[in-house]
């Protein structure tokens, strides 16, 4: 069903100390587009979504099981001998709240870059600009570069985050329910620019807000208990579902 | 308990098999008409038919209705387009239910040409395609839904079987020509009903299933 693969778990299980939160779960990633994960609350969406930056690193008891292959390379995103912090400048991530550094609008978005070691004013100018660009912020913000970041709207602050996430060239851009602060115009920009973003780079979503992702997504995955119960395109789970638990979650019977 | 949109559903449901009972009255009265010759009943089909075309209107803004407030997704989604076509449907098969109606007035004027025995056959079997296909909406009845499918190629043959009939006839004696005419336009309301009542069948077939097969032969449709 999917064209070309950008990642791909393959039976993956994730703990939370004793918890079984995730389980055998199998998923394709579509190339340059955007896939959803949608499903009632504690489902395990945002678990699994972790998991592609191994957020969960950052807390003990944690444990990974199965594999997160990243294409073309091949490499398994969960494995130990992979540099968790490198994998998160690759496969980046914006939350729900944006959570833009104490910084300029400028340091926000050179964060990255710094940390990878890059400190050469033009590198640095050519990459934030492009990437505020990316992230329909230039116009903006280019006269106030140096200014905080605070003094952003919460709309431009999640756009700031998206710029910020977008300078590492990232892989893979994972949204956790990235417009559940904001309004409907300032949800509806960045919903434009998820759209966008696809023609350069991979997206999955997770958002409990299923017109979100009827409006936004490529694919969709309904998850439940920790279970992937069905994935398709996202057309066909709006429109004819073929697993009844998908049928009643998405015309709001539960959840 | 049923939450407010199931109840709007529910509704939505009850209104197209309302719609679909009087256009069911409407095809069996006028031909009862004409094959009884009872212009009184004829009268009556025809001023009938604005209740059916408001009832047609009634469903289509419910519908409209129920997609811009609600936001139906899939199952939901299927029902309320499924109804909106169907409706169609009905209205149209009300429409050729006046026509046949308002030839019955026409015929019923002049000496009967012949005893009908196709004609209401034919009347019998497109009206039982029309209830099953209402049947099959209502219980999401798949199976009876490809059923009345099958249905169709009778009333086909048995309109091609009445207009070779009448066709000798006017050779034989062209002042039967236009009682004849009149009888052949009969003929193929009929078998226009049979063809919306199709329409329905395939359009439940969506429902149920997801699939879309109209314009699909049956056996191309048996691959899928």
């Amino acid at each position: 069903m999917v064209k070309e693969l950008k990642a791909e778990a393959k039976n993956l299980n994730f703990y939370y100390g004793d918890v079984h939160a995730l389980k055998n779960i199998s998923l394709t990633v579509a190339r340059r587009e955007v896939t959803a994960l949608i499903g009632p609350s504690g489902c395990g969406k945002t678990t699994f979504l972790r998991c592609f930056n191994r957020m969960h690193d950052l807390y003990p008891n944690n444990k990974y099981e199965g594999e997160i292959i990243l294409y073309p390379d091949n490499i398994n995103v969960i494995s130990p001998e992979i540099d968790p912090i490198e994998i998160r400048m690759q496969i980046s991530m914006v939350f729900q709240k944006p959570n833009p550094f104490p910084k300029s609008i400028y340091e926000n978005v050179a964060y990255g870059l710094r940390v990878r070691g890059i400190s050469k004013r033009t590198v640095l100018d050519e990459k934030v600009e492009k990437s505020l660009k990316g992230a329909a912020l230039w116009n903006e913000v280019k006269d106030r570069l140096h200014k905080p970041a605070f003094d952003l709207s919460g709309g431009q602050q999640q756009r700031l985050c998206i710029a910020r996430a977008l300078a590492t060239d990232p892989r893979i851009l994972l949204f956790d329910e990235p417009t559940s602060a904001l309004d409907p115009t300032a949800t509806s920009k960045i919903e434009e620019l998820i759209i966008e973003l696809k023609h350069e780079v991979t997206i999955i979503i997770v958002t409990h807000n299923m017109q979100q992702a009827a409006r936004v997504s490529d694919y969709t995955a309904f998850m439940y208990l920790g279970e992937i119960i069905e994935f398709d395109r996202t057309d066909r789970i709006f429109t004819a579902p073929s697993n009844k638990l998908t049928e009643e979650y998405i015309t709001g019977r539960f959840g | 308990m049923a939450t407010v949109f199931e109840k709007e559903l529910t509704d939505l449901k009850e209104k197209v098999l309302k719609l679909g009972s009087l256009v069911e009255k409407a095809i069996s009265d006028s031909i009862k008409s004409l094959v009884e010759r009872n212009s009184a009943l004829a009268a009556e089909t025809i001023d009938r038919d604005p209740i059916v075309n408001a009832l047609d209107v009634e469903i289509d803004e419910e519908c409209i209705r129920l997609i811009a407030l609600r936001q139906p997704r899939a199952g939901d989604l299927r029902l309320i387009t499924t109804a909106m076509k169907i409706t169609t449907d009905l209205e149209r098969i009300g429409d050729l239910a006046v026509d046949t109606a308002e030839r019955a007035l026409e015929l019923n004027e002049e000496p009967q040409l012949k005893p009908y025995i196709d004609i209401p056959r034919m009347a019998e079997i497109a009206q039982g395609m029309v209830r099953d296909a209402l049947d099959a909406f209502v219980k999401r009845d798949s199976a009876l839904a490809r059923d009345v499918l099958t249905r169709d190629d009778m009333v086909d043959n048995l309109n091609w079987q009445v207009f070779n009939e009448l066709l000798f006839f006017m050779i034989q004696d062209p002042r039967t020509v236009s009682r004849a005419v009149k009888i052949t336009y009969v003929s193929k309301y009929l078998e226009r009903i049979a063809d919306h009542a199709t329409n329905i069948a395939e359009m439940v077939v969506y429902l149920v299933e997801g699939k879309i097969i109209r314009h699909m032969a049956v056996s191309e449709e048996k691959k899928i």
